[in-house]
């Protein structure tokens, strides 16, 4: 499925080739600009709905608590306060937050959980495509399986088997569980298939190896897909939380979007400290909004392709 | 490509040798599948399948997460960790009752909410006649990408007693609730504007599971309507590019003979869009559906199951029993009734929305 929406697009260029009859190039220009405006009204709702929130998020984060709590809607903090974010940078003695440890720690698990991935399903989705070897069906039978499975249901199944291998509170049991990715293998498989069996054939012929033809010939081919897994998995594990949650019970282990949870399920509870914890959103917001603005396209391909699961 | 050529006339030279090599090619490519999938095979084993056995023996135990479960020091009880989750009365089964309630109506709001929102944001990101398609879409796809944490934070923030939302209801003239402290039924709400207060007889007597007939028809609390407005918001842009996938499958020579033949906008959506769209929506109800049974992130930052456990879900029963009680054994339990659950409907939902074939 993925790509479908660049291939449409690309079928559909521009404007002019949509059939006039499906356009209200002809309409009569009361119904045209009733049409228009009720249009962009809706859509400008949705605007408001959709990022709205966010605004807010931003906003409040530059309050002060009891400004926070007074005017909730206002775009503009008065006065401007930058004391949640100093607590955010560690710049407050009197109350720290361990930020740069759970960003860290996400960093960590992120980086690794993708190239970790990457290497997995690539290598998996090739010998699923293209090796022909005994139990292949049965491997691939397996991975279908997997989707079927919701992952909620796996959370004390998780913690019981990282408890008996005694990886209960490490990065290990942290990132190794993650690399279970269905989509993912099947993602890569497909686009595997894709790739003309005549060019591993003749790479055998130039007397190339299994592994040289998947890795110097057939894999850079398969840009695209390998751009899809890492921004699923990019994504999938930096707003990870479940897992961490029932894997770790050490703070120093806690990630971005643990440490907020733990910050906001308990410590400070009720309408404390909103611009505290709205500020730790945001940052955590960040990293993925920085890639989504430069990268949307390819965002938006890669959850087309999840339909998948 | 000119290194290809030159090894390819090599290969040309040497082609009995050549020949022999094909045979040992294969035994090296069986190797080598073997090699490529060992990874994931191994992860998915260790990770997957060895701890669904694991949880499906647990589930037998009375085991307190303390030692090994396989050590003989938890005590084997059979099926009583699912017996009282389902049949003995007492305090778990009503609280997984509730669950189950609680989560029926959150999965009806919350897949007909979604999908509506979502088909409307589709069509009008999909729509000839505006312009800034793509500029709209990035930001309906925007929450989809954000975390849920992150997202339940902000929602704590705007759900607040006099927040973000009950301001703006205010300036319509409505006097917003304070919403997680709100563990009112939406039908109940509704059944007292006509003048029904208290369970009528025949449905404070009559009880399943545990829960009175009252009870099962509460609608979701009005905590539990903000956990819907959020998973509403957060997933409707992933589902909003689904239906787009599909509305860009529809022909658009089709849609343009339906219009010179003279259907209308609605008469088009109604006769040509829908019927075609079939697919589309039944893979989003399905995935919908399988999602929202699930729910826990937000549930366990916005609301722990209160108030009055009108958000309390099966994933949050699991999670609680086991980390919390050190009733690992119900928690297993919990996980596999939730599993078998999702299947069923799974199962149902896809018996309904086959494509029937005259």
């Amino acid at each position: 499925m993925s790509g479908l929406l660049e291939r449409r697009r690309a079928a559909r260029p521009a404007r002019e080739a949509v059939p006039v009859v499906l356009t209200d190039r002809y309409s009569p220009l009361p119904r045209k600009v009733l049409v228009r405006v009720i249009g962009y009204g809706l859509l400008a709702l949705g605007t408001l709905l959709y990022l709205g929130p966010f605004l807010v998020q931003v906003a409040t984060s530059f309050k002060t608590d009891a400004d926070a709590v007074a005017n909730p809607v206002s775009l503009i903090p008065s006065p401007v306060s930058m004391a949640a974010w100093e607590i955010v940078a560690g710049s407050n003695p009197a109350y720290s937050v361990p930020v740069f440890r759970w960003l860290g720690n996400s960093f960590v698990v992120t980086i690794s959980v993708t190239l970790g991935r990457l290497i997995i399903d690539s290598l998996a989705g090739y010998a699923l495509a293209r090796l022909r070897f005994r139990g292949r069906a049965v491997v691939f039978a397996a991975v279908v399986a997997v989707l079927a499975v919701p992952g909620v249901v796996l959370l004390i199944p998780k913690f019981l088997v990282l408890n008996q291998l005694g990886m209960f509170d490490s990065y290990a049991g942290m990132i190794l569980p993650l690399f279970c990715d269905a989509v993912g293998i099947l993602l890569m498989k497909t686009a595997f298939e894709a790739v003309p069996t005549e060019l591993d054939e003749a790479a055998r012929i130039d007397g190339a190896g299994v592994f040289r033809t998947f890795w110097s010939v057939i894999l850079p081919l398969v840009r695209p897909a390998l751009v899809t897994v890492t921004i699923l998995s990019f994504q999938g594990s930096w707003n990870e939380f479940t897992h961490f949650l029932v894997a770790t019970s050490d703070p120093d282990l806690a990630t971005m979007n643990l440490g907020i949870a733990r910050l906001t399920a308990g410590d400070l509870q009720g309408s404390q400290q909103f611009p505290l914890k709205l500020a730790l959103a945001t940052l955590s917001t960040i990293p993925i909004a920085l890639v989504y603005v430069f990268f949307s396209r390819y965002f938006m391909r890669s959850g087309s392709a999840t339909g998948l699961k | 490509m000119t290194a290809t050529v030159t090894r390819e006339t090599s290969a040309d030279r040497t082609r009995p040798v050549r020949r022999r090599g094909i045979s040992g090619h294969l035994r090296q490519e069986r190797r080598a599948g073997w090699l490529f999938v060992a990874p994931a095979v191994i992860v998915l084993v260790v990770f997957l399948f060895a701890p669904i056995l694991m949880a499906a023996w647990v589930s037998l135990l009375d085991w307190n997460g303390q030692s090994s479960p396989f050590s003989g020091d938890a005590e084997f009880v059979g099926l009583d960790n699912y017996r009282g989750l389902l049949l003995d009365a007492g305090l778990l089964r009503s609280d997984f009752m509730l669950s189950v309630r609680n989560t029926i109506y959150y999965v009806l709001f919350n897949v007909t909410g979604v999908v509506v929102v979502s088909f409307a944001l589709a069509l009008a990101v999909n729509s000839h006649v505006l312009r800034g398609r793509s500029f709209f879409r990035t930001i309906f796809y925007f929450p989809a990408i954000t975390s849920s944490v992150a997202i339940s934070v902000l929602f704590l923030f705007l759900f607040q007693g006099a927040g973000v939302v009950n301001v703006v209801l205010s300036w319509v003239g409505v006097d917003g609730p304070s919403w997680f402290t709100d563990p009112r039924g939406v039908l109940h709400i509704v059944f007292s504007w006509f003048g029904v207060d208290a369970a009528p007889g025949a449905l404070a007597d009559t009880s399943l599971g545990g829960l009175s007939l009252w009870d099962w028809f509460s609608g979701p609390s009005v905590a539990m309507c903000a956990l819907i407005t959020l998973t509403i918001w957060a997933s409707s842009g992933t589902f909003m590019l689904f239906f787009l996938v599909g509305l860009q499958d529809i022909p658009v020579e089709l849609e343009e003979a339906t219009a010179i033949d003279g259907a209308g906008a609605w008469q088009r959506f109604r006769h040509l869009t829908l019927p075609l769209m079939r697919r589309s929506i039944v893979l989003v109800v399905t995935l919908a559906l399988i999602s929202s049974w699930q729910v826990f992130d937000q549930v366990f930052i916005l609301s722990q199951g209160a108030p009055a456990k009108t958000t309390l879900t099966p994933a949050y029963i699991s999670y609680v029993r086991s980390f919390g009680d050190g009733q690992f054994g119900v928690g297993a339990a919990v996980a596999f009734v939730l599993f078998a659950i999702i299947i069923v409907l799974t199962l149902v939902q896809r018996w309904v929305g086959r494509e029937r074939r005259t």
